[in-house]
């Protein structure tokens, strides 16, 4: 199978999370798109791995995959605190800061 | 089957970085094991020997160079060791400015307004996380402008991004606002590291190579897809631009600067913009140095907008931290006109400017935290009226800071603009110069509105007031006023030794 059809898979996976991350409130479903996009780069990383012949693309995936597991750790951190001084995850409500 | 070779790393230049992560370590057991009574002058010692010991070794190896360092993962050369001297230097200030553990929450976990956060507040207990933290973003601050592939470029910048997302929600007065602050920027950084990654997917799917080297070669030789090419360099630069804050990916920055606790702001303002920047001058000069005719438009209009809009909105700023925040954007874009010129001297005057901006922008972010009322700090502009009647000292020498990020002459600001804008100008790109020129003078007009407000006007009676600064406050203030001041009136010395030690190694 032409690999090309991989990379515009991973297109369209980091568009469809680039879309949800504008056009969704809730801050736990945004996040989710931020980790959709992360795998949509893998998954290029992987397929050029496999375009280019060398194992660059693979170990980056590795590296990628532990950093998206580190930033669920940050931001699940910071999404709970703001979940339980609010009663609310919606990123619309977060607005203390407009004025 | 062939035998695995362990790689080879010389320690002693990478040190720098691995002291500061064993420091960062070492505070988290100590936060782990060691008693409250204690801790927080623990974790000031540890954290603050770390930097200097850091320090005290980047000074040793400030003649080495080395491409070998970490089998190619790292470029030390004079560039990196500058880069990495100032932020250590911006660090060890900021670090000051934190030690003062009136602005943090003595237990971010509490909601805010419960029971428990009273009974933390009763009990006078510190949380100290905010020093291990620190660390660990210095070590990603460190590792960011010296990275050279594209692998070790995602981590830094990860490395470097995770701890300030969560110090930003550690505020004590107004937690509310702080945490909104840390959601607002953990999800727009992320975002834009996503961007990020996948732009280094495409420009590994263009070379072949994940190492900056590799995709200097190929753009040279020009083998591959130029599509490729071109996604790869527009989706990379986008991440880096948030980073620094750049329009049109500047919305978090005067969100963040004002809901972050102060020295955090400080800290962040300051070490963050030498970080990407050094780091965007590495990926520029070295890997896309050759495809400059596809980057230098579109860079050119975002340094032109990014320095007009700073500008324009901090006019129109009522909340000093705002304004310190849209006049960081402003500066964003003169250092992107020091990237476009895409020469030695537009390389030495960067380096410079952020040294120079960098030191200046703590010390005004430290006189904020001074100026405080019953109920914490005051940074609404009307309330600062009058305050260089009440406190001369302090108000003079915030003056004198906002002067030089305005650019005046015998402050350091001037040097740094008129380096970078002559370096712009000697590549050949005016229209640049003209903006940057013309956005100076606007940005001018606020800074000296609030001189204006601080010595001509009359001052109103509330409570403001500027409290007795700890003697580190004092410390970070004072160094950042003479360094300004030093700098402005002998540049000489400094400018001579970065453009005797900056060039890149390729």
């Amino acid at each position: 199978m032409n690999p090309a059809n991989y990379l515009y898979v991973a297109a369209l996976l980091f568009t469809i999370g680039a879309i949800g991350v504008v056009v969704r409130r809730n801050a736990i479903v945004v996040f989710m798109c931020i980790e959709l996009m992360l795998n949509a780069a893998n998954l290029a990383f992987v397929t050029f791995a496999r375009i280019n012949g060398n194992l660059d693309g693979q170990v980056m995936a590795f590296f990628t995959m532990v950093v998206a597991a580190c930033e669920v750790v940050v931001g699940l951190a910071i999404i709970v605190t703001i979940y339980r001084s609010r009663r609310s995850a919606s990123v619309d409500d977060a607005s203390l800061l407009k004025r | 089957m062939d035998t695995f070779v362990a790689p080879a790393l010389s320690y002693s230049l990478l040190s720098p970085i691995l002291i500061v992560l064993g420091g960062a370590v070492l505070a988290v057991l100590v936060e782990a094991f060691v008693s409250r009574l204690i801790r927080p002058v623990a974790q000031l010692s540890i954290t603050l020997g770390t930097l200097v010991l850091s320090l005290a070794q980047v000074f040793r190896i400030r003649h080495a160079s080395s491409l070998t360092a970490a089998m190619g993962s790292v470029a030390i050369d004079g560039p990196a060791i500058l880069l990495q001297g100032s932020i250590l230097v911006i660090a060890i200030l900021g670090v000051f400015l934190i030690a003062d553990q009136e602005h943090f929450t003595g237990l971010a976990a509490a909601i805010p307004g419960s029971s428990e956060e009273r009974e933390a507040v009763k009990s006078g207990e510190k949380v100290t996380e905010v020093y291990p933290l620190t660390l660990f973003a210095v070590a990603g601050m460190l590792l960011f402008p010296i990275a050279n592939d594209l692998i070790t470029l995602f981590v830094a910048l990860e490395v470097l991004s995770l701890p300030l997302y969560l110090m930003a929600g550690l505020s004590r007065h107004r937690r509310l606002l702080s945490q909104e602050a840390a959601l607002k920027y953990f999800l727009l950084g992320a975002f834009s590291s996503a961007f990020f990654l996948f732009g280094a997917a495409f420009l590994y799917g263009y070379s072949g190579s994940v190492s900056l080297a590799g995709i200097h070669d190929a753009i040279e030789s020009s083998p591959g897809n130029i599509v490729l090419l071109l996604i790869g360099m527009s989706f990379l630069s986008v991440g880096l631009l948030f980073k620094v804050s750049a329009v049109p990916f500047h919305a978090w920055t005067p969100d963040v600067y004002q809901g972050a606790p102060t020295p955090v702001t400080a800290f962040m303002a300051a070490a963050t913009k030498v970080a990407g920047f050094g780091a965007m001058l590495r990926i520029f000069y070295t890997a896309f140095e050759n495809s400059y005719w596809d980057w230098r438009p579109l860079l050119t209009v975002i340094a032109i907008i990014t320095m007009l809009f700073g500008a324009i909105v901090a006019i129109a700023q009522r909340d000093i931290k705002r304004m310190l925040a849209y006049s960081s954007i402003a500066h964003a874009g003169f250092l992107i006109t020091g990237i476009l010129a895409l020469n030695k001297s537009g390389l030495d005057a960067t380096i410079f400017y952020l040294f120079a901006y960098g030191i200046a922008t703590i010390g005004a972010f430290g006189i904020v935290t001074l100026v405080r009322d019953s109920s914490g700090e005051v940074t609404d502009l009307n309330r600062w009226a009058g305050l260089g009647k009440r406190s001369p000292f302090i108000a003079t020498v915030f003056a004198t800071l906002l002067l030089a990020f305005a650019g005046i002459p015998l402050t350091s600001g001037f040097i740094g603009k008129f380096t970078i804008f002559s370096a712009a100008f000697e590549s050949g790109n005016k229209a640049v110069v003209v903006v940057g020129v013309l956005s100076s003078a606007i940005a001018a007009y606020f800074y000296i509105r609030v001189i204006v407000l601080m010595f001509f006007s009359d001052p109103v009676e509330d409570g403001t007031s500027v409290v007795i600064p700890s003697f580190l406050t004092r410390v970070t203030v004072i160094a950042s006023f003479a360094v300004t001041i030093f700098l402005g009136v002998f540049p000489t010395p400094l400018l001579n030794f970065i453009s005797s030690t900056a060039t890149f190694l390729r």
